[in-house]
Formats: structure tokens, sequence, C-alpha cells
């Protein structure tokens, strides 16, 4: 049996998780509650009164085109930028568990993308990517015009996607690379004397053993990219060229404090915990019912 | 089935080195076992046959073939591991016909294999089961299984009994002998435990950090260790050893002024040296005490194991086993005499802990 502390006075215990409670009601449901509250009402953006709407913030919203294409910009995104960093952080994590020369030293380095705040990110790769001194201006120099992120929605797109990836990157790597070292060394070498190749072993052996670490990763950066976007696309790219990188928390921020439309932007919110919950609800089912492997 | 040479085969990590220069031949068909305690070296040179570990030099050789260079895939040995490391995400035939499909043998051809070796190891019941639906013999069977399937040249097993219990541990040890009559392939097994290698092995290596201390005949190293360490470690109860020195003539000093008496043949050379006499507890004999040419003792503990009993003794504030067939009525704290006959005397160089032998082969072979 599992020991556990109890307070002998519940007054104790309640003392103890208030702070907690407090933090938790004012900055989550509270405002949750507000928004909530708002998305049924037609809200004043100067404040004095509001009127109660009933489902007509969401219809409004559903019958935008505007407001499907990022929905559809949010997926591409998401998914784009999920495959990238869980598959560059998948091919790093292996190399680093097959202990290649200085795998110490990244599994250090590769952490820290993770802890950069997005606008500072987003900065940072607005100038490796701008068009005219960046990274990628040797492309131009070669065929004129061929990457101009400011100008064209697609290479908007991509270099978003670039930016997020990195960040996640080494996220994902950390989770890569313990779940890969929590697999018996012997079982790499079983499969060594049972005549496969270091790819083989990936691909039947540790890449099967990995699947509870790929599944939880997939919903956290799909989860993520929905999320954490904000701070990359508005440093970036505002959100342009003409819509092309308007993702779905970009629109709340940018309707909501840009256009004063504090109902549909309240609305937009809803729609997007709603399928961050569903995400998460998904989640829980397939890993819960996933066996883990021992 | 192959014969397998090491040849001054070393290992160190980085300056740490583990395996110092292990000479070895191993007959085609042999049952070898490697015993030594943990960190003796053992099952890293087992690796080094296996191609899971690096040869820091020296060569080793499978059938006439320097396999130093080649990949463990390359060298015909399957290994049994110690914790059976089978794939948790397949079934018990999968696990079993893994090889043989990295190998690119063909599904019915594999999955006839696969069953005729499951029979063999009596698993035909649970192919479909995956290894954590097995308990801990049926898993080890797994891995035997999965080993047999490749009809290895060599078969390396690193401690592959030691999760088992007890009684587990016995039968699968007879199976394993059957196993090797049947196929008849060359056996590699390390252990730490000297009763599996006493009843496994046609021969015992014994190792001692990183070196090995006796190659032999089980009985043979049972009965001629050929080291200090090899007589402490073989044989249960460990082997009672008393420092000392040869006084003179046939007379054994320890502890300032108690003798034995030992075999006249060593007596000249070495008089004057430093020497670990050895008894072993089933070669002593309890007799009443004050029996002349006895050893006073007092009795500690007694040890009964049923078909026998070990009488844990206390002389001169040593500790002295005797083994003893027939029950015994002593309490704790007794005087008993504790006789021993010169020829069952083992004597090893206090300076090179190596055997010094009492007396020409031959000379044994008369008296004994």
């Amino acid at each position: 049996m599992e020991k556990r502390a109890t307070f002998s006075s519940t007054t104790i215990g309640l003392i103890f998780i208030a702070p907690m409670l407090l933090l938790i009601f004012v900055f989550f449901y509270w405002p949750s509650g507000q928004a909530l509250y708002w998305a049924f009402t037609l809200e004043q953006p100067w404040g004095g009164g509001n009127q109660w709407v009933g489902l007509q913030n969401f219809q409004q919203l559903l019958s935008d085109p505007v407001y499907w294409n990022s929905i559809t910009r949010s997926l591409v995104f998401g998914l784009a930028s999920t495959a990238i960093a869980m598959g560059v952080a998948l091919v790093l994590a292996l190399f680093t568990d097959r202990e290649l020369r200085f795998h110490r030293a990244y599994r250090s380095i590769f952490v820290w993308p993770y802890a950069i705040a997005a606008p500072a990110l987003g900065l940072a790769f607005r100038f490796i990517l701008a068009p005219e001194a960046g990274l990628l201006s040797v492309l131009n120099s070669v065929w004129p015009n061929i990457w101009n992120p400011a100008l064209d929605g697609k290479d908007a797109m991509i270099a978003v996607i670039i930016a997020f990836s990195w960040k996640y990157i080494g996220y994902n790597f950390i989770f890569f690379l313990s779940a890969l070292a929590a697999i018996p060394r012997s079982l790499i070498e079983a499969a060594a004397m049972d005549g496969a190749g270091p790819a083989r072993r990936v691909a039947d052996i540790q890449l099967p053993l990995l699947t509870p670490t790929l599944f939880f990763l997939l919903v956290i950066n799909i989860t993520e990219s929905f999320q954490d976007s904000f701070g990359i696309v508005d440093i970036m790219t505002q959100g342009g060229p003409a819509r092309a990188t308007e993702l779905m928390v970009y629109k709340i921020y940018f309707d909501g404090f840009k256009g004063l439309d504090y109902s549909g932007a309240a609305a937009q919110s809803i729609i997007l915990m709603g399928l961050v919950v569903l995400l998460t609800i998904v989640q829980f089912r397939f890993i819960e019912r996933r066996v883990h492997y021992k | 089935m192959a014969s397998i040479g090491i040849r001054g085969v070393r290992k160190a990590y980085q300056k740490n080195a583990v395996v110092h220069g292990v000479d070895l031949d191993i007959a085609s068909g042999e049952f070898i076992v490697i015993l030594g305690p943990s960190g003796c070296g053992k099952s890293t040179l087992l690796r080094m046959i296996a191609g899971l570990e690096e040869i820091s030099s020296g060569e080793i050789a499978i059938d006439g073939i320097v396999v130093n260079q080649l990949e463990p895939r390359e060298r015909g040995c399957a290994m049994v591991f110690q914790n059976y490391a089978l794939y948790p995400h397949m079934t018990v035939a999968d696990n079993i016909g893994y090889a043989l499909k990295v190998a690119g043998v063909p599904k019915a051809e594999r999955r006839r294999r696969v069953e005729a070796t499951a029979k063999i190891v009596a698993l035909e019941s649970f192919l479909d089961r995956r290894p954590m639906a097995l308990s801990g013999g049926q898993r080890q069977r797994v891995a035997m299984a999965r080993a047999i399937v490749r009809e290895p040249k060599v078969f390396l097993f690193d401690e592959p009994l030691s999760n088992l219990d007890a009684k587990l541990r016995v039968a699968m040890r007879a199976e394993i002998r059957r196993l090797h009559r049947r196929l008849g392939a060359t056996s590699i097994f390390v252990t730490h435990d000297q009763v599996e290698a006493m009843t496994l092995g046609d021969r015992l290596v014994v190792m001692n950090a990183g070196r090995v201390e006796q190659v032999g005949a089980p009985a043979d190293v049972y009965n001629r260790p050929a080291s200090r360490f090899v007589a402490s470690f073989v044989g249960s109860p460990a082997m009672n050893l008393l420092e000392g020195a040869i006084d003179r003539h046939g007379v054994f000093v320890y502890d300032g002024e108690r003798r034995i008496e030992v075999p006249a043949a060593v007596e000249n050379r070495l008089v004057g040296h430093k020497v670990t006499l050895g008894v072993r507890a089933e070669a002593a004999r309890l007799v009443e005490a004050g029996t002349p040419g006895s050893l006073p003792a007092t009795v500690d503990f007694i040890e009964e194991l049923g078909a026998g009993r070990v009488v844990h003794t206390d002389f001169d504030g040593l500790s002295f086993a005797v083994a003893v067939t027939e029950p015994v009525a002593l309490a704790a704290g007794a005087a008993v005499g504790i006789a021993i006959d010169p020829a069952d005397i083992h004597l090893f160089s206090s300076e090179t802990g190596l055997r010094i032998d009492a007396a020409p082969a031959e000379a044994r072979a008369d008296s004994a």
C-alpha cells in the first residue's frame, strides 16, 4: 500500500491548497468563464453594458470563410511543425543514444531552445530568414525573389513553421532520449545478435517501444502549436502577408485587441479551447487504452 | 559446431583494464563454463566473443577465422541473456523467429522452424502470447528457443539462470545439459554459481580479477585447485584456509605455535616459507576432544542440510567448517577435536597464492 501523509484537520489541508486554487481560479476559470459569457453576448468595446445574442457569434464565425481559412492554416501549421519537430528530434535522439562523439554536449545543448521566449525566438528567426540579408538570401542571389516571407504567403508560413519547430525539437528530443534510454540495452544487443543492423534495430525494436512517447508528444506538439505559436507569428509576420499566417490564436488577438470585436474573439477562444480539450481527451483515451510495454 | 581460440585477449575501458590477457582453446562441441565472482571479467570475455564488446588487444578466432573485426551477426553465435532480453512487443513466435525474419527466411519455412524449436523447449501452446504473459521459466525457454532456432555454431549463455528460483534453476540446468547433448553445439556458459558450473561444464574456466586462474574438468578443479582463490571459490562450504608457515620437517605452524602435520614430501624446499593451508570441510573429521593428533576446537553452530550437516567450529579464534554425514548431538560451545589426514591438505604460497604440489602427481595417484 502506498503511504500517504494525511492532515489531522481539514482546515490545514484547505489552507495549503488555497494559494494554488486561487491562482488557477484567477488565471484560468475566471477568464474562461468570462470568455464563455462574452461569447454569447455582444460586448461594447468601450464598456457600458452588453446584449445577450445566443449563438449568433458562433454562427457568424462559422459562416465566415476567413475564419475557416485560419482553421485550415492552423492545421497545416500544426501538422507540419509537429512532423518536423518530432522527426528531427527523433533522428537526433537516435544518434545521441548511439553515443556518437560529443553526445553529452548535445544532450544539454538541445534543450536550450525550449527555454527561449517565443518573441525572442521570432525576432531571431526574422533576421535569420530575412530575404535581403539572412541565411536564405543566398537563394535570392541565385534565383532572384524565390524567397520572400514578407511578400509570399507560402514563404511566410514556411518561416513560422521553421521557427516553431526549432523550439520544439529540443523539447521532443529530451523525451525521445529518455524513452530510448529506458529501452534495456540488452534488447538492442539481442537484436544485434539476431542479425539486425542499426537501421533494422531502430525500425523493429526501438520505434515500436517508443510508441507511448510518440503519441504523447504528438498531442503535446499539436496542442502547443495551437497556443504557443502566437509570439512567433506576432513578431515574424503579424499574420501576414494577406492573412497567410493568420493562425487561430493570432486571429483571436487580432480581432479582439486590434479589431475590438471582443465577442467574436471570445467565441473564437471558446472554439480553440474546445479543440484543445478534444485533443487532450483523445490523448488520454488513446494512451490509457495502450498497454504499456514492460 | 565450431572451435574457438582465444589468444592474449585483453579488455580495457579507457585506462581501466578488466580482462588481462586470456588464452583459451575450446574444442568443437565442448561445454565450457566460465566461473568467477561478479566483476571478474567473465561476462566481458563472453561479450567479446559475441562481438558486443570490442577487443582491446589479442584475437578471438571461431573455426579458425579471426573475428575481431566482424559484426555480431557475422560470427554465427547465439546468446542467451541474463534478463532474457525478449522483445516485449512481439509474440513468442515472433521473438523466436526474429533472427530468421532478419535473415530473410520465407514465412512458411520460418513458421515451420519456429514451431519445431518451440516443441524442443515445450512452448508450442504459448506461441501467440506476449513475453509479459509468461512466467520466469517460460521466458527463459523463449530465450533459449530464440538461440536454438538459428542453429548457431556457438551458444553463449550469460548467467541465464540467475533470475530463476532455486527449484526452476535445477530443472533448467538439466534441460540445458540435455539440449547440449542433443544439439552438440559448442557452448560457453558464464556463471558465478559454482554448483551450476560443476554440474554443467565439460571444463571449467575459473576467472578472478580479469585473469584465468584455472582451466580443467570440474573434478580436477575441485580436487586440485590451482590457487588459493580457486580453492576458496569452488566447493560449498568454502574450503577452510589457515595462514601460517612451514616451520620444520612436516609441520605447519599457525598462530605462533599451533601445529598441523603436512605431507612429508613438501617440507624440505618449503621450510621457513609462509603458506596458506587448505582443507575441505568434507575432508576433515570430527573426533573426541583430546584425541592425539587432533586440533582442539569448540562448536560454534551447526548448519543442517538434510542429507548432511556442516559443523562450524571455532578454534583459536579462527572458524573451521567440518562436513559430517551422520547426525551429531553437539551443542554450541562443546569441545571437539578435528582430525585432518595429511593427504587431504592443500598448500598455497602466501606470496603468489599459487598451489604448492605436495608430491608428484603419480605419488598422489598411488595414495588415492
